[in-house]
């Protein structure tokens, strides 16, 4: 058989049905009797509700139901809860005001949820909902951090003083104060980090189902974690219990973090469907998506970096400002603080950081993980900081970094802001990104472009990212309300073909294949034999779901755990099948063998064994060859490197242009070398987005202005 | 209900419809042909591309009355009646120019028409800039103007399956 295992460049499983025109997207999915669902949302950014008159509405032709936020808490249905609690510098914990499905009271930014129209047809709904009467009442609205941290600022939740969230802090800051008192030179920058709309390509959508027979619920929803969605709706929102409860995440079509998140429009259509007794679909149109998926970033920081005369780092001070948006999303807490301030050391020893962290509510949409969430603020923070030190120093900003980096014989290195990395060697991804962007011979192409007119240039960014999140007992003790350990159910089946069910979720990643190729390598069962499912709570024992770069680091460790079981079990059958001593037997490609014979059997006479268990050592062993583990890691994994763009800009225009772009990226083992480089091409693609052309805007008054995909840029092809 | 007569796929089909229904709807929801897909609100991602007439359309913002009396060829019907696909098709796999794959049906069907309508020819450049009118958020575009690229001899140069 060709090789497929770990290292093959094999082509993806998943496409045949995705370039077919067969993929299974959540819109994709049709109940019968299906009812549609259309939101009315807030148009203004800031708002009391003095009333909701949805009389018109429900006598609309085609229209079911209508239902507000006094309908939901009638029904004593929860408000969306928050996973992760930050405690404030003083030891409170943060403000966390109500985050209702349907606003009740007010509205907190444009696209806040306030009334759904349930009705035969889209079109019924979504014209009954433009006949429903909102009487609001206009409040001043705050949309910038520094707007809403102003004295006398309008409050977004009435109850929450200066609408901070929490005011956050890690590091030593007497000593790095100390530090700083007795630098040589102290480098400031003042810098923002833009907010930005993931604009995943397949807008949100949700469908729910009730079986009035069973009472059984069953929502299909654009989930990177059906899993939480699970256990979050159904814990904290509907209150119903997990074995009435299947989410169903199918093919999804792109996340970037927006689709982790507990939405409320998963809720609506749960609970409506249980109301009305009829499945009911929900599809975000793209005006949707833009005001009610969570955004990503937005970030507003003072960094200053203490120095003693020869350039090396003593200390470094960070202040920062982050948006929350009007509500706290599932995981918001947990970006600016855990996900952001802990990378601040970089892949440099500077011996101490200090960090405060301010999280603010504004009226915007609430604000979460988006594109490495939190790490990439850090590492464009930091970057940032340490080129301003080299041109403040007069250093070379090569020469700097060398000078700082963490040694390659270093590790485990502890930084001052909590994290322990495992291993790196800096200086050898940026030897080789120097090299492979030939930074040698820049000066030159300066010269060259300049005699057409052209200004050019190049920059650098090195980089580490806390990936595999992440070990649930140190994960909890910094406030996360969740394990964040992967699980794995591996069956082999009787004549020798594999499911595995997984508990990551594949929207994109390509885990169809990758994990294909890891049962490949440790069972030796060709991949056109084997299966991985995902995304379906009734399928799957448990999981935490994809993003946090965990997939593989967590998810594929628990297969491998669960593979290592069925390799044990299998050798004591091969044993009593070939009369043998336990210890004796070795597995390899797929057979056990008796060491030092040529006595051996397959994994498929094994598995055949076990399921029909004739000649079997039925007194030690259950039948079967099906095993499940549970992994939790006990580390972050620390994957690092070095960046380098090269562009022109036109003099006359203003057009900038990316010349080349050199990624070095220390990844560990790779699995699936085309699928890995195709993540990275997509990511510097979504950075260069942020860098060049993406900026969510909102005005002073709290209208997104950026709200469709002609006043949002993206990358395109060209 | 008005009605409209087209054919999809080398199917003809009569279908009510709305006057303000659009022709990707008509072809989800009535033909349910799910393949074509909607990203967008402003004409802008290019998901919902199919051919009109062998030529490319954003069925989108086309309503189901103006494809009246047309030949649709969406997603679903470029693979040969074996089942041997596309050669565009093979090229998206083959050079990974695909992830999530929310965009590919409308991508593949821009990148056909692009194939077609440049016999002698096709660049980098042209490419990219024939693609303007398809955003994807996976891949970074690199991999699909490959595979593009890669498709333009095997359609040119031997008998592709007629649309």
């Amino acid at each position: 058989m060709p090789f497929e295992g770990i290292g093959a460049s094999v082509r993806r499983k998943e496409d045949a049905r995705f370039i077919s025109g067969r993929g299974n997207y959540t819109d994709d999915i049709n109940r019968p009797g299906q009812l549609h669902a259309y939101l009315r949302r807030a148009d203004r950014p800031h708002a009391r509700i003095n009333g909701i008159d949805t009389a018109a509405a429900a006598k609309a032709p085609g229209v079911v139901a209508v239902f507000t936020g006094a309908d939901m808490a009638a029904d004593n249905i929860g408000g969306l809860p928050c996973g992760w609690q930050i405690h404030n510098k003083d030891g409170s914990p943060m403000a966390e005001p109500p985050h209702p499905v349907l606003a009740v009271g007010k509205v907190r930014h444009v696209g806040d949820p306030v009334a759904v129209v349930i009705a035969e047809t889209k079109q019924a709904a979504k014209d009954a909902a433009e006949a429903i009467v909102i009487d609001y009442q206009d409040l001043p609205a705050v949309a910038s951090l520094r707007d809403a941290i102003a004295p006398g600022a309008a409050l977004v939740h009435d109850e929450v003083p200066g609408n901070i969230c929490y005011d956050w802090h890690i590091g030593d800051k007497a000593a790095v104060d100390a530090a700083f008192a007795k630098a040589a030179k102290v480098v400031k920058l003042d810098l923002l980090n833009n907010r930005l709309i993931p604009n995943a390509m397949e807008p949100r959508a949700a469908l729910g189902d009730y079986d009035a027979n069973s009472g059984d619920f069953t929502l299909y929803t654009t989930s990177q974690n059906p899993h939480v969605i699970r256990l979050l709706m159904g814990a904290f929102v509907l209150h119903i219990p997990e074995n009435k409860l299947r989410v169903v995440a199918p093919d999804v079509g792109g996340g970037f973090g927006s689709k982790i998140y507990h939405y409320a429009e998963e809720a609506i259509v749960t609970w409506a469907a249980g109301k009305v007794r009829r499945p009911v679909k929900w599809t975000a149109e793209r005006t949707e998506s833009f005001m009610s998926d969570a955004h990503g970033r937005d970030h507003d920081s003072s960094a200053e970096m203490a120095l003693d005369a020869d350039g090396n780092f003593l200390a470094l001070r960070i202040s920062t400002l982050a948006n929350m948006g009007g509500y706290l999303s599932t995981f918001a807490p947990c970006i600016p603080t855990y996900l952001y301030a802990t990378l601040l050391a970089g892949v440099y020893k500077t011996p101490v950081i200090y960090c405060e962290v301010k999280a603010v509510f504004t009226n915007t949409v609430p604000v979460d993980a988006y594109r490495g969430a939190g790490r990439p603020e850090a590492t464009f923070l930091l970057e940032r900081l340490v080129d301003a030190c080299a041109y403040d120093t007069g250093m070379d900003r090569v020469a700097i970094r060398r000078k700082n980096f963490i040694p390659a014989d270093a590790f485990p290195y502890q930084t001052p802001v909590a994290l322990q990395y495992d291993s790196g060697n800096y200086q050898a991804t940026l030897d080789a990104c120097l090299k492979a962007a030939d930074h040698a011979g820049f000066e030159a192409r300066r010269s060259a472009a300049a005699a057409k007119g052209k200004l050019r240039g190049i920059g650098m960014s090195t980089y580490l990212e806390a990936c595999g999140i992440a070990p649930s007992a140190v994960v909890g003790s910094l406030g996360a309300r969740a394990g964040l350990y992967e699980v794995a159910n591996v069956k082999v089946h009787p004549t020798g073909s594999v499911t595995v069910y997984t508990g990551t979720h594949s929207h994109g990643q390509g885990h169809e294949t990758t994990l294909a190729q890891l049962v490949c390598s440790q069972l030796g069962v060709p991949m056109d034999q084997v299966d991985i499912v995902h995304g379906d709570t009734a399928k799957i024992p448990f999981g935490m779901g994809t993003y946090g770069s965990r997939s593989l680091a967590v998810g594929g460790s628990a297969m491998v755990k669960a593979m290592d079981k069925i390799v044990t079990k299998g050798k004591k059958i091969a044993a009593h099948l070939m009369e043998a001593s336990v210890d004796d037997i070795e597995f390899a490609d797929g057979k056990f063998t008796v060491a030092g014979t040529d006595k051996s059997k397959t994994l498929t006479d094994i598995s055949l064994a076990a399921y029909v268990p004739h000649n079997y050592p039925i007194e030690e062993l259950e039948p079967g060859l099906d095993e499940t583990s549970f992994y939790d890691p006990k580390n972050f994994t620390v994957p690092g490197g070095c960046h380098i763009a090269e562009i022109e800009i036109d003099k006359d225009t203003g057009v900038v242009e990316v010349i080349n772009f050199v990624a070095v990226d220390d990844v560990g083992r790779v699995i699936n070398p085309m699928i890995v480089e195709g993540q990275v091409q997509g990511g510097v693609a979504q950075g260069i987005g942020q860098a060049l052309l993406e900026n969510a805007v909102y005005d002073q008054g709290g209208q997104l202005l950026s709200g469709s995909m002609m006043d949002y840029t993206m990358p395109r092809a060209d | 209900m008005p009605q409209v007569t087209l054919t999809v796929n080398g199917k003809q089909h009569t279908v009510e419809v709305e006057n303000r229904t659009l022709l990707v709807e008509l072809l989800r929801e009535k033909l349910g042909l799910t393949g074509t897909h909607v990203g967008c609100d402003t004409s802008q991602c290019g998901a919902c591309v199919v051919h009109v007439d062998g030529v490319s359309a954003k069925s989108c913002t086309m309503l189901a009355l103006q494809a009246d009396g047309t030949a649709v060829t969406t997603i679903e019907g470029i693979a040969a009646a074996d089942g041997t696909l596309h050669p565009m098709q093979e090229m998206f796999r083959e050079h990974h120019a695909l992830q999530c794959g929310f965009c590919t049906p409308g991508m593949v069907m821009s990148a056909i028409d692009l194939v077609n309508s440049h016999p002698g020819g096709l660049t980098e450049k042209q490419i990219r800039e024939g693609l303007e009118g398809n955003l994807c958020r996976c891949t970074g575009y690199h991999n699909i103007v490959k595979a593009i690229a890669a498709a333009w001899p095997l359609m040119h140069g031997k008998a592709v399956a007629a649309e």
